[in-house]
């Protein structure tokens, strides 16, 4: 509607000159929508950094950056600047292109995820209807930008802390996808909006506690089971061990330098914003308001992303880091086997005449 | 039964969420920072910063080159030459004080029988080039000069202590 709106617009405007734009108007009202969803979500992530700095500081009883700019806002600015200016270094014996290439690869699938990720009713770029593999797929892919750098490195470390981001990362992605397999049983669809629309329906919604009609409720331990993965997937603490800064020397970026080394931090910062919206829309209804006097809107959506990004820096400030067998534990002795069992009982429930997803 | 307890409380994860809670308590718990070029925080009157060297009332400087400090001082920061001076008295001709060497342990105060060589109150100070720590008998009396009314007043606080 918006676009027919915008051509109308243009063409009125432009006249005769309209024709020349017209070939690649396509081009460009998608180049449109891409900023469009790009620009807040790398303001975002550019922030994201500050609020962790601040959240972390508040929770140790002192202050946090507060000298750059008024309440230290301009703080991620002089970061940025300062990581520009630096050289970036490639080591003598790395492979070159690939080094270049591994931040870039780490980056970019945290970004192009997006493309799925509904906003508002019909707000997204690309209503798919494999959203959910999509993203699955995508976010599978950042692991290859991990160890291609570390690997391109030529550097022990770097591999070694490639080889056990990857170990992570691949383990935790297990018990993700089995939690998405439930929620995909009850949804009875892989179109994102869909399922998000399918948890404004159901008993408590109609009574106006549309909260209690979410995911989350009737699949407590998968929420669990997909927000913990979801932390140990984005390497945050506490499972953190590919960083580590207190026990071990960083993992895959640590020949990195400047601009390539904040694209790391870029990633890993990106991935968060989207786990949390992935967790949002999965199980908190996205934009879905949770009281049904107040009207459903992105907002909504935004609100459940900055609270789960504040438990986030929460966890952060609170947990002692795992230890690496814990942390592998955790995913395939404990994870996996619940979501099984609840694949099991959640199957059974929809067999049942007590069944709530009709 | 105990291990039932235990069951339970790990299955409820209860012990994460009382770190939680103490953590998210102590997010709005008064700050305690301490916003240092506006702000300071109090200093006791043995401070032990930047040295001086004192002079009497009379502008006679106190230091008899008796080289106690230099030989007590651990870091071997002090270096002192003396003469004696027309008069008969002893007195220095060098005294320096190498303050990337010193340790601010307070030693040359307490051998100084005389009271002359001191620690002052001062710790904003800094150098530019290496030789700039490097004090020497002309900049620790110049020291002394400026600062000789809060050493004074310090010295006297301390003074029932010693």
């Amino acid at each position: 509607m918006m676009e027919a709106q915008l051509l109308q617009f243009l063409q009125s405007q432009l006249g005769t000159q309209w024709s020349l734009i017209e070939p690649v108007w396509p081009l460009l009202w998608s180049l449109m929508k891409i900023v469009a969803i790009l620009a807040p979500v790398v303001a975002a992530v550019a922030y994201l950094p500050y609020f962790e700095r601040k959240v972390i500081a508040y929770m140790h009883v002192r202050i946090g950056p507060n000298r750059v700019g008024p309440a230290g806002l301009l703080q991620p600015i002089a970061d940025a600047l300062k990581l520009v200016f630096k050289e970036i270094i490639v080591p003598t014996q790395a492979s070159k292109v690939l080094y270049v290439l591994g931040p870039i690869m780490a980056l970019a699938p945290a970004l192009i995820a997006w493309a799925v990720i509904p906003f508002d009713a019909g707000l997204v770029l690309a209503d798919i209807d494999a959203g959910v593999l999509y993203l699955l797929a995508v976010s599978s892919l950042g692991v290859y930008g991990i160890i291609i750098s570390g690997w391109a490195s030529n550097s022990k470390y770097a591999f070694m802390g490639a080889m056990r981001a990857t170990a992570q990362m691949v383990s935790y992605e297990v018990s993700m996808g089995m939690a998405l397999i439930v929620v995909l049983m009850i949804s009875n669809t892989l179109n994102l909006s869909e399922i998000v629309a399918g948890q404004g329906r159901g008993m408590f919604a109609e009574m106006g506690i549309g909260i209690l009609s979410w995911n989350w409720l009737p699949l407590l331990p998968m929420f669990f089971v997909f927000l913990v993965s979801g932390v140990a997937e984005t390497n945050r603490s506490p499972f953190d061990v590919v960083e580590g800064e207190s026990e071990i020397v960083a993992g895959h970026m640590v020949e990195y330098s400047g601009m390539a080394f904040a694209l790391f931090f870029l990633a890993e910062y990106a991935n968060m914003i989207l786990v949390s919206a992935a967790v949002s829309i999965l199980f908190l209804g996205g934009w879905l308001s949770p009281v049904g006097f107040l009207p459903d809107g992105i907002w909504w959506l935004i609100a459940k992303i900055s609270v789960l990004l504040f438990l986030f820096l929460w966890l952060r400030a609170t947990f002692p880091r795992y230890r690496y067998d814990q942390i592998m534990r955790l995913g395939w002795k404990v994870f996996l086997p619940l979501c099984f069992v609840w694949i099991i009982v959640v199957a059974i429930w929809m067999l049942t005449p007590f069944n709530i997803w009709q | 039964m105990g291990a039932m307890k235990e069951f339970v409380k790990s299955l409820f994860l209860t012990e994460l969420f009382k770190g939680l809670s103490l953590t998210g308590r102590y997010f709005f718990a008064r700050k305690i920072t301490v916003q240092y070029p506006e702000e300071k925080t109090p200093q006791g009157f043995r401070f032990r910063g930047l040295h001086a060297l004192r002079r009497y009332p009379n502008g006679e400087e106190r230091c008899i080159s008796c080289k106690l400090c230099e030989a007590v001082c651990p870091a071997l920061a002090i270096t002192i030459e003396g003469e004696q001076r027309e008069d008969g008295s002893r007195r220095t001709t060098r005294y320096d004080i190498d303050l990337t060497k010193c340790i601010f342990c307070g030693f040359c105060e307490e051998a100084c029988p005389v009271d002359a060589i001191v620690e002052t109150h001062i710790f904003e100070y800094h150098g530019e080039t290496r030789g700039d720590l490097h004090y020497t008998k002309q900049m620790l009396l110049a020291n002394g000069d400026r600062y000789e009314s809060v050493i004074a007043k310090n010295r006297a606080l301390d003074a029932p202590y010693r």
